[in-house]
């Protein structure tokens, strides 16, 4: 059983909701993500979603994007990415990592030789955001091989046809997106993410994680209420930005804002 | 005797695939909130563009708004002066906004119309394809919002305050290298953002698919006309075609109509910059790889970890680190040649063009006439070369002066 499935599985039996923070891998300086890692899992992450830095991130909004700009200023490559995973996984084997990211990074190394790069380094699902299941097919096919789950999006606009299809290549969890916009946008309406949460599982066993607009304890808390998990980015990553000269109240920032929610989600 | 059975010939005209693919190249590389309405843009597509009333508006828009059909002209002093070739120029200069790309426009805001949107959003690298969009919505009273990056708003102020003046808001995009293709990647989050009621005008053959094959059979009148003119005026079809490729959407127009014609070379003109050696240019398809970026597969400029890198062009219009799909498959089945121009080649020929045949070209389209005048001068002054005049030059001459040290 993957290490994904796992942790599903174990909370599960706990009776509690997944909690998964992004960060942007190199933001904002390389030797900086390995300790925020660690101190992550510290504040109650279940699972890392690692964000890979592309230098035109279309689906982002901006305070994702100057993650993306901060981590390119020490040109963080996808290799270095596949290195902090790698160095991560010397201390911790519990905690499901997956790296979430645009396609080209990936196309210039080559389908094969990072499938077999993230297999070594530790890595549990690839989540590519400018990759539809239609495209998926050959990538999915070299990293299920390698034991390495497909995570695909779900958004508002998605129908159930397509629910169907896209569940058909997924595995680990499935992604859905909150609301019609970019990361970090502002409204996530908990009443209509319960509805399509329903659609979803009338066609999947997948657990299902909501992420796009959870910024605090209270929408993570409601968003808990009707999914398996929670996924935190922009909310962190301006922490981040905010403290980054200073790497001790940077990594007390970011675990505050995550462990306020887990307390939430779990109360 | 066994006889090896040809290679069958591939027709060109049954490219894209059902996916939008042109052999490996295009396809839909999006995040899925694009899916559906992605879709949705299909199918609309696929409907009118077989609607006789669609078309009939569409016609009568291009032929009574924006002047068509375009006229074929001979430079002769130009041709003789250089004594090779004869260099005809297809004059899309003369088209109302100035250049080719109000043919796309007209028929993507006909689309949003008839699909109900009242939004409209666009990209603009040079300002020609924001202001063609900005025209088109004035004109049916839609709400426009163009994204332009803050370099080419700092290059391009003419046309920014062309589209201010035809109602339009232009949103300056500091991101990344504040050029084109920042502007692309703000107007698809806008896009995300409001996908109900906004219709999301691409100005090239690139993006998700159908973008490159709509704007393509939008374009496609330009060679459509040109192959009747030609036959009227010079008593039968060039022997080399030219156009400039940024994105490639006056290119693909031009071309698309000649493509099962064998016998006539395809030569697409990338940017050049300061050099192909340099490295400061904005020629993919000439020195770049393939990879994925804006919604399909195509040849890219990005540096050996995949991130899109800087391009360099005198020309605002054809500085984006991409090329249409089809032009990245047209250079892989060999069907058309790509080459590249520099800003000093393509300048000299801006100057030539004015000062020989009292024509003002835009840098873009300098571009194709330098490579027109190199290819003439080695050729026989019994061929004829065709070149895309794609758009006029009044937009360039505060760059052109700035160059000479004169404040205009």
């Amino acid at each position: 059983m993957s290490r994904i499935a796992k942790t599903f599985d174990r909370l599960r039996g706990e009776g509690r909701k997944a909690l998964i923070p992004f960060i942007t891998a190199g933001d904002p300086q390389p030797d900086r993500t390995l300790p925020l890692m660690h101190d992550l899992v510290d504040a109650g992450a279940d699972l890392i979603e690692l964000g890979v830095p592309f230098s035109d991130p279309m689906a982002d909004g901006p305070v994702i994007q100057a993650a993306d700009e901060r981590a390119l200023q020490h040109h963080v490559s996808l290799r270095d990415v596949l290195g902090t995973v790698r160095a991560f996984r010397e201390d911790d084997e519990r905690t499901p990592v997956v790296l979430m990211g645009y396609l080209n990074p990936i196309e210039v190394m080559g389908y094969e030789a990072f499938a077999t790069a993230a297999s070594e380094a530790g890595v549990d699902g690839v989540l590519v955001v400018d990759l539809p299941p239609e495209e998926a097919t050959e990538f999915s096919a070299l990293m299920k091989d390698r034991g390495i789950d497909v995570i695909f999006l779900i958004a508002p606009t998605t129908d159930a046809e397509r629910i169907a299809a896209i569940d058909a290549c997924a595995s680990g969890y499935l992604y859905y997106v909150s609301l019609k916009g970019v990361t970090g946008a502002n409204t996530l309406d908990v009443g209509s993410v319960a509805e399509r949460l329903g659609e979803i599982r009338a066609v999947s066993r997948l657990p299902v994680g909501v992420g796009f607009g959870i910024k605090d304890g209270a929408t993570a808390q409601a968003v808990a209420r009707v999914a398996d998990a929670v996924v935190v980015g922009s909310a962190l990553v301006r922490q981040i930005e905010l403290h980054r000269d200073d790497p001790d109240t940077m990594n007390q920032s970011v675990t505050a804002v995550l462990r306020e929610m887990r307390g939430m989600m779990d109360a | 005797m066994p006889t090896t059975p040809a290679e069958p010939a591939i027709d060109y005209y049954d490219y894209p695939d059902a996916r939008g693919h042109f052999g490996r190249f295009g396809g839909l590389f999006v995040a899925e909130t694009l899916m559906g309405p992605l879709r949705e843009l299909h199918e609309a597509y696929e409907h009118f563009s077989r609607n006789a009333d669609f078309q009939k508006e569409f016609d009568a828009d291009l032929q009574h708004y924006v002047g068509r059909p375009s006229p074929v002209y001979h430079a002769e002093r130009w041709s003789r002066e250089i004594g090779g070739a004869q260099i005809w120029l297809k004059r899309e200069d003369l088209n109302h906004t100035g250049a080719h790309k109000v043919n796309n426009t007209i028929g993507q805001a006909l689309l949003a119309s008839r699909m109900g949107k009242t939004r409209i959003i666009a990209e603009t690298g040079a300002g020609q394809h924001g202001v063609a969009t900005a025209t088109v919505a004035a004109r049916l009273g839609l709400e426009c919002v163009v994204y332009m990056g803050a370099e080419d708003i700092q290059r391009q102020a003419a046309n920014v305050y062309r589209m201010k003046l035809l109602g339009a808001e232009v949103v300056p995009v500091t991101s990344g290298s504040r050029t084109l293709k920042d502007a692309l990647n703000e107007a698809m989050r806008d896009w995300v953002t409001h996908i109900d009621d906004t219709f999301y005008i691409i100005g090239t053959v690139a993006g998700p698919h159908p973008y490159p094959a709509m704007v393509r059979d939008f374009q496609a009148i330009i060679g459509r006309e040109a192959r009747a003119q030609m036959l009227e005026a010079a008593g039968r079809l060039p022997d080399v075609l030219v156009a400039c490729v940024g994105g490639g959407s006056n290119a693909i127009g031009l071309f698309h109509e000649f493509l099962n014609d064998r016998e006539i070379e395809i030569h697409g003109v990338e940017g050049g910059g300061e050099g192909i050696d340099t490295g400061r240019h904005a020629a993919p398809l000439c020195a770049g790889t393939p990879g994925v970026l804006h919604g399909n597969r195509t040849y890219l400029m990005s540096d050996p970890d995949g991130q899109i890198i800087e391009t360099h062009c005198i020309s605002a219009g054809l500085d984006y680190p991409g090329v249409g799909p089809e032009h990245a498959w047209l250079k892989e089945t060999g069907r058309a040649q790509y080459h590249s121009v520099t800003d000093d080649e393509a300048l000299a020929a801006f100057h030539a063009l004015t000062r020989i045949e009292g024509i003002i070209p835009a840098l873009e389209s300098s571009h194709a006439l330098a490579h027109a005048a190199k290819l003439a001068a080695t050729r026989s002054p019994d061929e004829i070369i065709l070149v895309n005049l794609s758009g006029r030059g009044d937009k360039d001459i505060h760059t052109v002066a700035a160059l000479e040290g004169i404040e205009l």
